[in-house]
């Protein structure tokens, strides 16, 4: 035994001079291919993913091609499809969700870093964690009985008539439709961005800050054209993460898009998005029905991956730029 | 005080208030969310809601008893998927593994965790639901372990690698092997994090309906073993929030409220008392 001295934690086992044999008696060689199995099911399980993805949507790819993404046609009946209505209220719905929720997130997010004490600030990203952590059945649940009335009553109907001459704003208030949907998403993703950018302009070094409030710039001045752009590639970082949970959040978009299929330059008609059909149809499909379904799965799975892989990377550039900051 | 300079000390003060508003209005959301549950589902939680069956379609009353028992189930199944790969994957991670491996796991985990709950579910759909013909517990309870792998895995490799150095050394120093070392010494270092963690992922999967539509699918009564479809709260909520009759509504808001309640319940437990002195990583 005295020889496990040689080991080094943390080194590859391979690095120990001891046999085989010994480390099989005293169990590190077991320990060692049980824990790797465990960790290997992980790689497995990715990879029967995509491959499960790409397999069971084969059918659609080979009959469909290319032109599946632009094809406006959903037509189970006659076995004919096309994703453009739900790709096309998919990034609708994201866009309006992000075009709210980034200038309120980096500016509640700024405030947490750069103005509040640190007791005030920590405390607050509490609530915001725990913000995080409500599912989004709960947000779905409240967009029906809450967004959806407020919006039929009072704030499609106030847009229209303030700025109906515009394309965007016309047509019947429903209250379900691409703006409500756009809202619901803005308040789930903003705890994301807040989160994140917090945690990237936290890490910005000191000095910098010392800098342009010595060169007589107001703190405001400070922040946002000094602090801020300094942190810029990992508050898009922070922007991406929430553009892909946006794109891949599927109950509170299902409860309030109004799933219709329609592509219109209104944002108070009801639309559809790719997750919403999936959860709405995929029960009853069959056939090439399903495998155009299991195919829309695919396109978020690689939406969503590039995005996040995006996210990482813009986040990785800031960690190694600013001080040490934590894993994100 | 020169106009220009005054203009922008304004400018930095309105701008600055701007950003206490937009906190303001951030946090503010999670009061209003429980207030206007607590409000609505407050009064239509009574002890039939955790007792009793639904009601036939049409009448009024009954409870999600077996929602409430659908959940734990799939909430165990996924247990047992989740966190003994997580774990004893991020045993490996941390202690065993070399970096390209490593590198490949890790790519792996942080992909699987990216994926849209929906994607999940169209994978335990493909696989534990085609094949056999018929929805299963085993299903839900598959789609939401795979959700738990990679938060588990992570933040355990991640808890394991703050454990100090000094701590293994002087258990090897004993002339403990290094298995020995890993399950006396360093889990145990780390243990406070792990939980949490492992508590946190499971907040996080029991408020998962997405990938529960078409594997456990739902069920208005009790599902006996694991190998038929189940009720659980989520999809309660989300069938009921959508149904035409007011009692259901009214139901759906309690079930809102008991799930939210228990989520932040599980939340605030791991964040503030498990996780006291440890840094808790956020998904």
């Amino acid at each position: 035994m005295a020889t496990s001295t040689t080991t080094v934690p943390n080194a590859s086992p391979s690095a120990g001079s001891r046999s085989f044999i010994s480390r099989l008696k005293d169990g590190d060689e077991i320990a060692r291919i049980i824990t790797f199995l465990f960790a290997a099911s992980v790689v497995l399980i990715t990879i029967l993913l995509v491959l499960q993805l790409w397999h069971d949507s084969g059918l659609a790819r080979a009959k469909f091609g290319i032109k599946f993404f632009v094809r406006q046609v959903w037509d189970p009946t006659n076995d004919d499809f096309g994703a453009l209505t739900f790709v096309y209220g998919t990034l609708v719905t994201s866009g309006i969700g992000l075009l709210i929720a980034v200038p309120l997130g980096l500016g509640a997010a700024i405030f947490l870093a750069e103005l509040a004490p640190q007791k005030i600030s920590d405390t607050l990203q509490f609530f915001i964690d725990l913000l995080a952590a409500v599912p989004s059945v709960i947000y779905g649940l409240l967009g029906i009985f809450i967004v959806v009335p407020l919006m039929r009553v009072y704030v499609q109907p106030a847009l229209k008539g303030t700025l109906g001459f515009l394309p965007l704003f016309q047509g019947p208030p429903f209250g379900v439709g691409f703006l409500t949907a756009g809202i619901v998403l803005a308040i789930m993703v903003i705890p994301y961005i807040i989160s994140v950018s917090r945690e990237v302009l936290l890490s910005v070094p000191r000095d910098q800050r010392e800098a342009a409030l010595a060169l007589g710039s107001t703190r405001w001045e400070s922040t946002w054209k000094v602090v801020v752009p300094f942190a810029r590639s990992g508050i898009m970082g922070s922007i991406f993460l929430a553009l892909a949970r946006a794109l891949g959040e599927t109950m509170a978009v299902t409860m309030v898009v109004g799933n219709t299929p329609t592509i219109s330059a209104s944002l108070l008609s009801p639309g559809y998005s790719i997750a919403a059909v999936i959860a709405n149809e995929l029960p009853e499909a069959s056939g090439v029905y399903l495998q155009a379904l299991v195919e829309l799965g695919l396109v978020l799975f690689v939406f969503t991956f590039i995005l996040n892989g995006f996210a990482r990377l813009l986040l990785v550039l800031t960690t190694q730029k600013g001080s040490g900051m934590g894993h994100v | 005080m020169n106009p220009r300079l005054r203009w922008r000390k304004f400018v930095s003060n309105f701008m600055l208030t701007l950003t206490g508003v937009c906190a303001a209005v951030a946090v503010s959301a999670l009061f209003f969310i429980l207030g206007y549950l607590v409000y609505h589902g407050g009064a239509s939680i009574n002890w039939d809601f955790f007792t009793k069956l639904p009601a036939p379609v049409g009448e009024s009353g009954g409870g999600m008893a077996n929602a409430i028992v659908g959940s734990a189930k799939l909430l165990l199944l996924a247990s047992l998927i989740g966190i003994p790969i997580g774990f004893f994957g991020g045993i490996y991670m941390a202690e065993f593994s070399n970096s390209s491996i490593a590198s490949v796991v890790r790519f792996a985990a942080d992909l699987l965790n990216g994926v849209p709950s929906i994607v999940i579910g169209i994978f335990a759909y493909t696989v534990a639901v085609l094949p056999f013909k018929h929805f299963s517990t085993w299903a839900g309870g598959l789609a939401l372990g795979i959700m738990m792998i990679p938060i588990t895995l992570r933040s355990t490799e991640e808890f394991l690698h703050s454990v100090p150095r000094a701590l293994r050394e002087g258990a090897m120093a004993l002339g403990a092997s290094r298995w020995r070392t890993i399950i006396t010494v360093v889990v145990p270092a780390a243990y406070r994090g792990i939980m949490t963690a492992i508590l946190l992922a499971l907040a996080r999967v029991a408020g998962e309906t997405a990938p529960l539509l078409f594997t456990a699918l739902g069920n208005r009564f009790w599902s006996p073993g694991w190998n038929q479809p189940t009720a659980s709260l989520p999809a309660m909520i989300y069938s009921y929030a959508l149904s035409a009759f007011e009692d259901w509504h009214r139901q759906a808001w309690a079930a809102g409220l008991v799930l939210l309640a228990l989520i932040l319940i599980v939340n605030i437990f791991a964040r503030v008392i498990l996780a006291r002195g440890t840094a808790v990583p956020r998904s």
